[in-house]
């Protein structure tokens, strides 16, 4: 561990980062050794990313001071950052998709180094790290792992002391996250420090040396990950008990909801996955969980079962046993199917339109009688409408500046509560959410998830598409993958674990033991 | 002869649209999308046309014509990126402003005879048949029009600092956060495009039409702004298109000459026509567009700090 007489790489001391008269970070205090993986842990909008982007130089503070190798500085820019040795690998990825891989590289190095050698130094380092990367590729074409690689290759080029990591996992499969954190060994044998910025409780205690909490932008806890459990990290963050989704194992199962017979989209544009023959079935009172690495056909297979993408075939989707296949959205909803997509600003909800407007955009036909009047001149019941908002709020513990503020005001956590809480507000008999804790903090996640297993307890089924496999464990019966546009066959989820999902992420279906599987059920 | 002739005008009549085009390409390369290029062209136009009557030479005309576009972009430019105004809007203002100021300046001048900027005959290769009269005993304006198609292409797919502006325009928030200086390169990418606008003015009033009369860039500077998403953001494509849309307008006047049956209104709009094609071409193919079309085009940015 750390000897008290060496001097800190990075100390923080009172820094303040004030936007108006909103404190996103408040007087922190914190200090980074040489060589130690520092875990920086809180809820959303507890302060984490306005503290590393003014470390970074990308914000300024308000008061407060920074000290490098024990010299105070002033970050004025990203540029500046880099020059005294600080490497950011950024959450949302700050790559340019029209560019190559080495043109990406070299926008971020010197000046002084020739295009050409760009392109040879990141090969070399890519191999060096076990990070493979082809330097003449285009973003565009590249998955999110490979992005990810290039993000953290352009920070290792600049030889940085200190890099930092905004949530490097959580778009990774297992079995790369392992490699990911045999990378960060390798740089912390090499005298570097990592300043590592995660929700995941299990991931900080298994790499980092230390941990800092925050919570409203002030710092509540210090300790080594390793003396503590994740519920005692969580607590830390969360201020209080994160309660754990509770279960009933012994749920009744009834009559199948939603079903899948050969479902096969082909690709719409280049990008796009290609569905290729899905059949599943979900019965009420389970939750189907989908799990698959990002980019392997999760948001197609939202789109079909959600009608954003119609079928030809119309037995291809049923709902509540009715064909739904040719249906679009507001049919299946009619049918009584509640949808959340993946992404919460511009598919779930209009950012610039208020809670209440974008609740009456989702459900404006399915409850016509509810919230219009006029018969076919569709007059909005203002009154109904926001009370219904209000009402969503308070059941899934929405936080708030105003009493219906714009969608994009909400911290990413709070808004995803407000989605979820729209359609459960119905009590749909067929709940179909794609990622629905992504990018979440602790605290909401675990209230989405107890949300969706409630609503399959009361009798409804529920499919879960999630990259988060500890998510896919808490709320999951059954549990199928999908790897480049096939799922396998569906398991209990108690014959899961995460080697045998990593392995069917990875494409190796197991062929017959998925056979017999599907075959026992 | 006649076909020696024909391509001449051809060329002539192409010029100015690949100038102003190339212009305009760079500028959208970075983000910003500068619709005032017909203002900025016939400001070039006025002032070189003013310039080389009072001075008596057509070179100090191009520097003028040159230094005006460039000038009459910075004011596109402070509205634009200092004071975040409407970019569409504030291109249209532009092109509105700049026929009627140029109107308006250059009225003393109308009816007076021009001087032409002179033919520079490029030794030995001159003497080439066909080739010699038609590419190498042309105008300094032409040479420089080849120059700045070899010139861009480097820059933007060669260079470092064309590197940085084609990220500005990709993603400018990635841009930033990497420390490259978003507004700065902004700002010169508008002027560049406003310089070789008022380049491509001074084209008009020295050598297509050596005088001055109002707006006598006639739509030129939509058809360069349609060119650029033609060319789907590549200068090679755009001196290609550049000299197409030269010879539609040629085609267009020999039509009418030759008393073909084609309404000349048809073949003006051909221009349009085949960009809408391009576009709906590029659309289709969603890697063709994230690959060539600035992400960030006509997006506003304003650092968070």
């Amino acid at each position: 561990m750390t000897e008290p007489a060496a001097v800190p790489l990075l100390s923080i001391r009172k820094l303040t980062k004030l936007f108006g008269t909103f404190a996103a970070c408040n007087g922190i205090d914190l200090n980074i050794m040489p060589g130690e993986i520092h875990a920086l842990l809180g809820e959303n909008g507890a302060g984490k990313s306005t503290l590393v982007k003014m470390l970074f130089g990308v914000l300024a503070p308000t008061s407060g001071q920074i000290v490098w190798n024990g010299k105070p500085v002033t970050i004025p820019s990203p540029g500046d950052a880099r020059h005294i040795g600080i490497g950011m690998v950024f959450q949302h990825f700050s790559l340019f998709e029209a560019l190559t891989v080495a043109e990406n590289i070299a926008l971020s190095l010197d000046d002084n180094i020739p295009l050409s050698k760009v392109a040879d130094e990141a090969a070399k380092l890519s191999k060096a790290y076990g990070l493979p990367l082809d330097p003449s590729a285009h973003v565009a074409d590249l998955s999110v792992g490979e992005r990810q690689r290039i993000e953290i290759v352009r920070a290792l080029l600049q030889n940085p002391q200190l890099i930092i990591l905004d949530e490097p996992t959580s778009v990774l499969t297992p079995q790369e996250a392992d490699k990911l954190f045999e990378t960060l060994d390798k740089l912390k044998s090499e005298g570097r420090s990592v300043l590592y910025i995660s929700h995941r409780l299990e991931e900080v205690q298994r790499i980092c040396d230390r941990a800092t909490v925050l919570r409203h932008g002030k710092v509540t806890g210090a300790c080594d990950p390793r003396q503590e459990t994740p519920a005692s990290l969580a607590r830390m963050m969360v201020g209080a008990e994160v309660a754990s989704v509770e279960r009933d194992e012994t749920q009744e199962l009834g009559d199948v909801l939603l079903s899948a017979r050969n479902l096969t989209v082909p690709a719409r544009t280049p990008f796009a996955v290609t569905l290729k023959d899905i059949s599943f079935e979900v019965k009420a009172g389970e939750v189907l969980a989908i799990a698959g690495v990002a980019g392997n056909g999760q948001g197609e297979l939202f789109d079909a079962l959600s009608g954003e993408f119609p079928q030809a075939d119309r037995n291809s989707v049923s709902i509540r046993g009715v064909a739904a296949g040719h249906l679009g959205i507001t049919d299946r909803r009619l049918l009584g199917a509640g949808f959340v997509p993946e992404e919460r600003h511009g598919h779930a909800a209009v950012p610039a339109l208020t809670l209440s407007e974008n609740l009456l955009l989702a459900r404006n036909q399915s409850d016509r009688n509810v919230f219009l009047s006029g018969g076919a001149l569709g007059i909005i019941r203002h009154g109904t409408l926001t009370d219904a908002a209000k009402r969503i709020s308070e059941t899934m513990d929405v936080r708030k500046s105003a009493e219906d503020p714009p969608a994009g005001s909400l911290s990413g956590g709070n808004l995803q509560k407000f989605i979820v809480g729209r359609e459960l507000d119905r009590q749909p008999s067929v709940l179909i959410v794609n990622q629905p804790t992504w990018g979440v903090d602790a605290g909401a996640a675990s209230r989405i998830r107890q949300a969706l297993v409630d609503l399959a307890r009361n009798g409804s089924a529920v499919v879960v598409i999630s990259q988060d496999l500890d998510e896919i464990f808490e709320v999951a019966s059954r549990i199928a993958v999908i790897s480049e546009g096939k799922l396998s066959a569906p398991f209990p989820a108690g014959d899961m674990n995460r080697e045998k999902i990593g392995l069917l992420m990875g494409g190796m279906h197991e062929k017959n033991e998925g056979a017999e599987a599907a075959d026992a059920h | 002869m006649i076909i020696e002739a024909i391509l001449l005008t051809i060329i002539t009549a192409a010029t100015p649209l690949v100038i102003s085009a190339l212009g305009e390409l760079v500028t959208e390369r970075a983000g910003v999308l500068n619709l005032g290029v017909e203002g900025m062209m016939v400001m070039g136009a006025v002032s070189a046309f003013a310039a080389t009557a009072i001075t008596g030479s057509p070179y100090v005309g191009v520097v003028a014509g040159i230094v005006v576009g460039a000038l009459f972009s910075l004011l596109f430019g402070f509205l634009t990126l200092t004071l975040v105004a409407n970019q569409v809007a504030t291109g249209l203002a532009l092109t509105i402003l700049g026929l009627g100021v140029s109107g308006m300046l250059g009225e003393s001048f109308v009816g007076q005879p021009g001087i032409k900027l002179p033919q520079i005959n490029i030794p030995l290769l001159a003497d080439i048949p066909f080739l010699g009269p038609l590419l190498f005993k042309q105008d300094l304006i032409f040479y420089l029009s080849i120059a700045l198609v070899i010139g861009v292409n480097w820059f933007l797919f060669k260079s470092r600092a064309g590197l940085k502006l084609r990220a500005v325009g990709d993603s400018h928030a990635s841009a930033h956060a990497l420390g490259i200086g978003v507004i700065r390169l902004r700002y010169l990418a508008v002027m560049f495009g406003g310089a070789c606008a008022g380049l491509a003015g001074a084209q008009l009033s020295l050598i297509y039409t050596p005088q001055w009369t109002e707006n006598m860039t006639a739509g030129r500077g939509w058809i360069a702004l349609a060119l650029v998403v033609f060319a789907s953001w590549r200068p090679w494509r755009v001196l290609a298109g550049g000299y197409l849309f030269g010879a539609v307008t040629i085609g267009q006047l020999h039509a009418q000459a030759l008393g073909v049956g084609i309404p000349s209104q048809f073949l003006s709009a051909l221009p349009y026509a085949a960009t809408v094609v391009v576009l709906v071409l590029i659309s289709h193919n969603r890697r063709m567009t994230l690959i060539n079309t600035p992400a960030s085009l006509g997006k506003a940015f304003v650092p968070d700090r």
